[in-house]
C-alpha cells in the first residue's frame, strides 16, 4: 500500500467504526454536542499517534508473550498525558466528557492499530495510519454529532442555527436526539449508507426467506 | 446514594454500563448471536466487576488518593493521576489470575468461556465501573455492590440483545442493514425501553 493509500483507506472504505466495529463507546456516548465530540477526536489522534509511534519504535525488542500488557500500559501513560493537559487547559470540557477520555485505553481502535499496525511497520508507516484511523474515527464522531446538536437543540458549537420556538423562532427541537439511543440510530445510519456505497461490506444473512412469486401461488 | 441495595439497583438499571453510558459496546454488538455465549459472559463480566471494582477501590483510597499516605509521612502526595494505570493494570492481572484459577478448578466454564475471558481485559465497562468508582469517591462497602450491580446490568442488557437477535433472524431486513446495522437499531430500542426506567427514583 501506498502512503496516500494507508492514509485515505481508514475514512471510508475501513473506517474503524462503521466497517472494524471499534471504538463504538466513545462514537455513541460523547457527540451530543459537537465541541466535545471534536475534543475527543483531537485525544484520540493524538493518542493513537503517540502510542503508534512509540510502539512501533520498540516493536522489535517486545516479546511476544507480554505484548498486550506492554501496549496497554504505552496507551495508558500516552492517555494520561492527554488526560493531564486537557484538565490543566480545559477544565471545562474535562469536566464533561468525565471518564471517557480516560476510556481511550480500553478504546479498541488504539489496542487494535497497535497490534495490527505499529507491531510490524517502520515509524513512518505507523504514524501516518495512526493519522489515517483517528481522521476516520473523527469523521463519524464529527457527522453524528453534527446531526444531533443540529436537531437535538438547533445549534452548531454553541451558536444558534435554527431559531427555537421557545426564543420566539420556528424550530421545535427533537429532544430525543439528545438522549443516548438517537445516537444508535444515527450511526446505525451511518453503517446502512456505507454499505450501500461498498456493496462487498453487505453480511450474509444467516438465514433467507423462502421466495415465492405471487404468479406463482394464482396460477397453482 | 445510602444504602448498598440503592446502589445496587442504580447500577443494574438507571446507570446501566451497556444501554445509557455506552460501555463495552465492542462486545456487545460483537458477541451478542447466541443467548448461550452471552448467559457465560455475562456471568464473567459479572464476576471481574465484583472483584476488580473493590480491589481498584482499596488501592485508590489506600495509595493513591490526595492525603491517602499520611501513615507513611507523605501526606502532601497526590497520586490519583496513576488511577487509571493501576485500574487497567490490576484488570489485566486480575483476568490473568482468574484465567488460570478457572482453567484449574473449573475447566469446564473455562471453556465456555473461551476467547472472551482474556478479552474482558479491554472491556470499557470493566475499566469504566473502576474510573466511576474513583470519580464517585466510594467507600468499601458501595464499590462492592456497585461491582456487582454494574455486571449485572450489563449481562442482562447482552442477554437481552441476544434474546432479540435470535429472533430476527429469520426476519427479512433491508439490504445494507443485515447484521451490524440492525443490530444498533436494535439496542438503540432496547435503550429507549431501558430511558423509562431513569424517571424511577431510588
Amino acid at each position: 500500500m501506498s502512503a496516500s493509500d494507508t492514509l485515505t483507506r481508514p475514512l471510508l472504505r475501513e473506517n474503524p467504526v462503521t466497517f472494524h466495529v471499534l471504538g463504538i463507546c466513545s462514537a455513541l456516548a460523547i457527540t451530543n454536542s459537537l465541541n466535545s465530540a471534536l475534543i475527543m477526536s483531537l485525544a484520540l489522534t493524538c493518542v493513537l499517534v503517540l502510542s503508534n509511534a512509540s510502539i512501533s519504535l520498540i516493536r522489535k525488542h517486545l516479546p511476544g508473550s507480554v505484548r498486550i500488557i506492554i501496549q496497554i500500559t504505552v496507551i495508558a501513560s500516552a492517555v494520561t498525558i492527554v488526560d493531564e493537559l486537557l484538565s490543566a487547559f480545559l477544565p471545562d470540557v474535562a469536566r464533561t466528557l468525565s471518564v471517557y477520555i480516560s476510556l481511550i485505553v480500553t478504546n479498541c481502535i488504539v489496542l487494535g492499530r497497535a497490534e495490527a499496525c505499529a507491531m510490524s511497520q517502520p515509524v513512518r508507516k505507523a504514524v501516518l495510519d495512526a493519522v489515517g484511523n483517528g481522521l476516520g474515527f473523527s469523521l463519524v464522531l464529527i457527522s453524528v454529532a453534527v446531526i444531533r446538536e443540529l436537531f437535538g437543540s438547533g445549534s452548531l458549537l454553541g451558536y444558534q442555527i435554527l431559531e427555537l420556538v421557545s426564543n420566539g423562532g420556528w424550530y421545535q427541537p427533537n429532544e430525543m436526539m439528545l438522549l443516548p439511543p438517537s445516537a444508535f440510530f444515527i450511526v446505525a445510519g451511518l453503517v446502512w449508507l456505507n454499505r450501500t456505497w461498498y456493496k462487498e461490506q453487505v453480511e450474509k444473512p444467516d438465514f433467507k426467506p423462502a421466495s415465492v412469486e405471487v404468479d406463482e401461488i394464482y396460477s397453482s | 446514594m445510602n444504602s448498598f441495595f440503592e446502589i445496587f439497583l442504580r447500577a443494574v438499571f438507571i446507570e446501566n454500563l451497556a444501554l445509557a453510558y455506552f460501555l463495552g459496546m465492542c462486545t456487545f454488538l460483537a458477541v451478542s448471536k447466541k443467548i448461550s455465549t452471552t448467559v457465560g459472559l455475562g456471568a464473567a463480566v459479572i464476576l471481574v466487576e465484583g472483584l476488580s471494582v473493590p480491589i481498584n477501590n482499596i488501592i485508590y483510597q489506600g495509595l493513591l488518593k490526595e492525603g491517602a499516605l499520611e501513615w507513611a509521612g507523605l501526606g502532601e502526595l497526590d497520586l490519583s493521576y496513576l488511577g487509571l494505570l493501576s485500574a487497567i493494570g490490576v484488570i489485566a492481572a486480575m483476568v490473568q489470575v482468574l484465567e488460570m484459577v478457572l482453567n484449574k478448578f473449573f475447566p469446564s466454564l473455562y471453556h465456555s468461556l473461551g476467547i472472551y475471558l482474556p478479552l474482558l481485559t479491554v472491556n470499557c465497562a470493566i475499566l469504566g465501573a473502576s474510573l466511576f468508582m474513583m470519580q464517585r469517591e466510594m467507600t468499601l462497602g458501595q464499590s462492592v455492590a456497585y461491582g456487582l450491580g454494574t455486571g449485572t446490568g450489563w449481562a442482562i442488557a447482552i442477554i437481552g440483545l441476544a434474546g432479540l437477535r435470535e429472533k430476527m433472524k429469520f426476519s427479512d431486513i433491508p439490504e445494507g442493514l443485515e447484521g451490524l446495522g440492525i443490530t444498533f437499531v436494535t439496542a438503540g430500542i432496547m435503550s429507549l425501553a431501558f430511558m423509562a426506567i431513569s424517571g424511577i427514583n431510588v
